[in-house]
């Protein structure tokens, strides 16, 4: 069970009253794109046993869209952050660091 | 015009640890848009007769009422045959104004839960620490009800009221009877 604080209204609860929707920080390939690049974008997910970045909605709550950084093994919430960026903030990105040294040579 | 009908047509269930009672028609207005601005802030407050509340939290004024929904977006509550006109004046006020108000009191259904195991009542079917130190009157917390989303505060000790849509209200009914049911206190607060 996640225990999970929405940044958009402030609540934690536990994920029931949350929705996850798959991987962020996905490049959106549109018009103008390679076959290799829309495949990339519509099929290839990473499957990580570890750090992961993920979109998630707070659909019984305050509706609002969110992005979350959690541990897909032991499933530790790292953090969770806005919407409306494309990339995980640098002081989330530093905390991971200290928790899980060495995380991006395998993301 | 034709008379309003509640989904539930005011039902209650008495027969349990707490009173289960549907409140009928009651008048909804949600209003969305930037809840910093001062235009918005005047209209909502002219509308629900209370002061803008904070964030997750509810203020009532007799039968008016408004509740914070999430950043963007007020819940103000009237007398059912208000709300049409307070919607013609939220429009007219905002007209300038990039924001969204829409009656939807029909949309709805409202339930109120009553009596010292109403905590105890709801704990069963909401993802929410109801201790009574954690949940308090003035707070509006979003959630779900089992398996439908729902809205609810306290407005005294004791007493919850929750805000459901109207296509859902008979199994918002059925579940708070069922989680009510004699006999099945729990007592854990
Ligand atoms: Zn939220």
């Amino acid at each position: 069970m996640l225990i999970v604080s929405c940044p958009c209204c402030g609540i934690t609860a536990e994920e029931t009253e949350f929705h996850a929707h798959g991987e962020a920080h996905i490049t959106r390939h549109t018009v103008g794109s390679t076959d290799d690049q829309m495949e990339t974008y519509l099929f290839m997910r990473k499957n990580p046993k570890g750090v992961h970045f993920e979109r998630w909605r707070h659909q019984n709550g305050c509706g609002k869209w969110f992005h979350m950084a959690r541990d897909t093994m032991t499933l530790e919430v790292f953090g969770t952050y806005s919407a409306q960026t494309y990339e995980p903030p640098e002081k989330l990105l530093a905390e991971i660091d200290a928790k899980r040294p060495g995380w991006r040579d395998t993301a | 015009m034709s008379d309003p009908v509640s989904a539930l047509k005011n039902a209650a269930y008495n027969a349990g640890i707490a009173e289960i009672s549907e409140l009928g028609a009651v008048g909804m207005i949600t209003l969305r848009g930037d809840l910093s601005a001062k235009v918005l802030q005047k209209a909502a407050v002219a509308a629900a007769g209370v002061n803008v509340p904070d964030q997750r939290q509810i203020l009532t004024e007799g039968q008016g009422g408004m509740a914070w929904m999430s950043p963007d977006e007020l819940l103000i509550m009237c007398a059912y045959e208000d709300a049409n006109a307070k919607l013609a004046d939220l429009q007219e006020k905002l007209a300038k104004t990039h924001a969204l108000a829409v009656n939807v009191s029909d949309a709805r259904a409202v339930f109120e839960v009553r009596g010292p195991d109403a905590r105890e009542v709801m704990a069963k079917l909401a993802p929410v620490d109801l201790a009574p130190d954690q949940f308090t009157t003035g707070m509006f917390r979003r959630s779900r009800l089992a398996q439908v989303p729902t809205a609810f505060w306290m407005p005294q000790e004791d007493t919850f009221r929750l805000i459901c849509f109207r296509s859902v209200a008979q199994y918002v009914f059925d579940v708070l009877c069922a989680a009510a049911q004699p006999g099945s206190e729990v007592e854990y607060f």
